[in-house]
């Protein structure tokens, strides 16, 4: 609040010196009940504002650029869209969310030039909901394929009306009026979207001077499995099993960051002991996430051995999700209010065992790979980013910490036990495919040394809360009396039904921010559900960093961002 | 192939009377029997189920699983697969691991026709069969709709203990000749154009 108040004394000159001039008197300060500051005002005014916000360095990061569509909650709004930035200071930790009405057929002025990061952003809301942003260097659909037609997130268009798409596109790269080719002749090269390198489902386009690349382009959309419309079509808890094929390779930390928005939303604090043991989960999911992009990483650039050999400890932890609930990569294990069940007799000490295992197998990676000749030379001084171009970016997570940036969020606005575990945050230096490398590994230590501190000190009590309206009750009492099935039929007829209000709500996951923006218009199911994916901006910044390069690196940077599918194009 | 001569000569109406006309019919038997050529189909059955070699076209969660599967512990060279490969001309089994989206339904087609016969599909996992849970706009509801599907794994992902059991139905799939008329029949959908 204190800084909403700041915020608009700052502004008010502003408008003096006729910047908003009369329009001023439409904006809208307000926190939310659940504590987000929000600034609701005129989408004419929004590039001024934000480029002030930038330029006064109060906002270093645009994490997040999204609409939802009122059509079905009109209720006193006169404008049918909301365009939502999601502003965020790695300085003060400051959060802001700047929403502009905008009504059909409307189009709002575009704001790559203050943030770049918002380009793939604004292109998502065009495909999603049709709103124009002017001024767009390239507004074209990014997630659906050329031939859809319509905007699939309005309300008015159907979950399950499929579009068939005849053909891949061929060879395309972005307008871009100070591109000239110089009269050489460049090879075009097709990289993907089947390729073993690109991890199944991107594709990159290249031009090569030799093996130089001279322009280079992305295109996604290959798995956009419409992920934020089936939850706008299930109840809470059924979307629980959606976020877990968001980042695969990890999937109890996106379980555990769609939950925590929820729960905020309601209100509801969850007990020690699913603190916990969901910290617990997210660091194995940490480690094995690290695993992937390491061991996928070091395939692609020809070291098969790292790949099998880190398999095996990636097993390992399987066995511990099976031995916990059943399944083993997509573990679904949390709930709203807590976590499905208790962790079976013995199992936090088969965590410490596997943790003292996979130990030995973090140094062997080292053994293997930090000091490996040819590693260094393929990945040192390779797809390399400044702090600030990471920044400018949106990067988060293990990308940003290797370009030197001190910002990991289990520190920085600490959640569940973080504050009370010792741990710290490593970073790199150059942002180049080594650092990341490092940082990463090292954040696998950091990992097994937190799971060790958890694991000796589980609190106890009961694994989840026992309110009625928002957690199932026990089996036991679903059949042994007659008021757990009530409770039980209740909820599954009417589902838990968060109060009417909008949150936005983070997590540290494997990749970096992982975001999750929710509206709730009171009833059982999401009115809107949005993932801040983090490696969607990280993406962004492929086509840039690896132009000028070899085509050979191509491969190499792409392993180091740990793109996954999944998240990517959700 | 070899049993239908076989299952006449043990009607006896049509016995032949004669020593001569046993053996001559005997002979006549053996070279209409197709003993030699059934072998020979067994040997290269043989062959082609023990060294199948795998293109996994995985896309998702179930490709993480595929990678399990030829990872150590559940070993898919135990089974004669492990040459993976991901050239479409160099593999005879595609392994479908995931969610085909409409947008990627053409680039599937594409690589389907790129392997040379013969060629056998595995579908792994609900959402390649079915769409999964993901009844949704852009996701295509199961790869039958655009490729033949020899054996479908179900899952979500399927475990590895189902992709071997299905790699093995596979097998004997070849082993015993069993007959894929949806592969023979197979043509391109309708709305899906050559690339060339």
């Amino acid at each position: 609040m204190a800084q909403l108040e700041t915020l608009k004394s700052e502004l008010a000159p502003l408008a003096d010196r006729s910047l908003f001039g009369d329009r001023f008197a439409a904006f809208k300060f307000f926190t939310t009940p659940v504590g987000d500051d929000v600034l609701d005002l005129p989408k004419d005014d929004i590039v001024p504002v934000l480029r002030f916000l930038r330029e006064t360095g109060k906002f270093d990061f645009l994490m997040d650029l999204t609409a939802v569509d009122y059509l079905t909650l009109m209720a006193g709004r006169q404008k049918r869209f909301s365009v939502i930035y999601h502003l965020y200071s790695s300085r003060t930790q400051n959060r802001l969310r700047l929403s502009a009405a905008v009504g059909e057929g409307e189009a709002i002025e575009s704001v790559v030039g203050v943030w770049p990061s918002a380009n793939w952003f604004e292109r998502e809301v065009y495909d999603m909901y049709g709103i124009r942003f002017q001024g767009h260097p390239n507004l074209t659909r990014i997630l659906t394929h050329h031939e859809f037609v319509g905007h699939p997130l309005r309300k008015d268009y159907d979950a399950d009306k499929q579009q068939h798409c005849s053909s891949a596109l061929p060879l395309f790269f972005d307008p871009d009026p100070n591109y000239s080719s110089n009269g050489k002749f460049l090879v075009p090269l097709n990289i993907g979207p089947s390729h073993p390198a690109t991890h199944g489902t991107l594709r990159v386009m290249v031009e090569l001077e030799g093996e130089t690349v001279v322009r280079a382009n992305v295109e996604l959309g290959f798995l956009h499995r419409c992920f934020e419309k089936m939850c706008e079509t299930h109840p809470y808890n059924q979307v629980i099993p959606y976020t877990d094929r968001l980042n695969y390779c990890s999937a109890p930390m996106n379980n555990v960051g769609y939950c925590k928005a929820v729960e905020r939303l309601l209100g509801v604090e969850i007990p020690p002991k699913a603190q916990a043991m969901r910290v617990i989960l997210c660091e194995l999911s940490r480690i094995i996430d690290h695993i992937v992009c390491i061991g996928a990483n070091a395939v692609d650039l020809g070291a098969l051995t790292t790949f099998f050999h880190l398999f095996t400890y990636r097993e390992m932890v399987y066995s511990l999700f099976e031995k916990l609930c059943g399944a083993r990569l997509t573990v679904s294990m949390t709930r709203v209010g807590g976590m499905a069940q208790d962790a079976p007799e013995g199992w936090y000490r088969d965590v410490l065992d596997t943790c003292a295992k996979i130990s030995v197998g973090v140094d062997e990676l080292e053994r293997l790979l930090s000091g490996n000749k040819i590693w260094i030379q393929r990945t040192q001084g390779v797809g390399a980013i400044s702090a600030e171009d990471a920044i400018k970016w949106g990067y988060t997570g293990p990308c940003l910490r290797a370009a030197g940036v001190n910002l990991d969020h289990r520190k920085a606005n600490p959640y569940y036990m973080y504050d009370q575990l010792d741990f710290d945050v490593p970073v790199g230096s150059s942002g180049d495919v080594y650092d990341r490398y490092l940082v990463r590994v090292a954040e696998m230590r950091k990992s097994l040394k937190i799971i060790n501190q958890v694991c000796k000190n589980i609190p106890s009590g009961d694994y989840t809360i026992r309110d009625k309206a928002i957690v199932l009750p026990e089996k036991k009492d679903v059949y042994g009396n007659i008021e757990g099935l009530m409770n039980h039929f209740m909820l599954v007829i009417k589902g838990l039904r968060p109060p009417v209000g909008e949150i936005y709500d983070f997590t540290e996951a494997a990749n970096g921010e992982l975001g999750f923006y929710l509206v709730s218009d009171g009833s059982g199911r999401p009115y809107r559900l949005r993932v801040r994916p983090p490696c969607f901006a990280i993406y962004q910044s492929f086509a840039p960093s690896i132009t000028g390069g070899l085509v050979a690196d191509v491969v190499s940077v792409l392993g180091s961002m740990n793109l996954i599918a999944g998240e990517l194009d959700r | 192939m070899a049993s239908a001569p076989l299952a006449q000569q043990a009607n006896p109406s049509s016995l032949p009377q004669t020593a001569e006309d046993v053996r001559s019919k005997q002979l006549e038997d053996a070279s209409r029997s197709f003993a030699f050529t059934s072998r020979l189909d067994a040997l290269v059955a043989w062959g082609r189920k023990n060294s199948l070699w795998p293109m996994p076209y995985g896309t998702a969660c179930c490709g993480i699983e595929l990678m399990s599967v030829v990872g150590p512990k559940y070993d898919l060279a135990r089974f004669g697969a492990e040459v993976v490969r991901f050239s479409p001309r160099q593999a005879d089994l595609l392994v479908v691991a995931g969610t085909i989206t409409e947008k990627m339904a053409p680039v599937l087609v594409h690589i389907y026709e790129q392997m040379l016969e013969p060629k056998y599909v595995l579908s792994m996992g609900a959402c390649a069969s079915s769409g999964g849970f993901y009844r949704a706009y852009h996701v295509l509801q199961g790869i039958e709709q655009v490729i033949p599907v020899d054996v479908f794994v179900p899952g979500c992902p399927p475990t590895p203990e189902a992709v071997l059991d299905g790699v093995m139905s596979l097998q004997k799939m070849i082993a015993d000749g069993h007959p894929r008329p949806w592969t023979k029949q197979w043509q391109r959908p309708t709305w899906i154009k050559p690339i060339f």
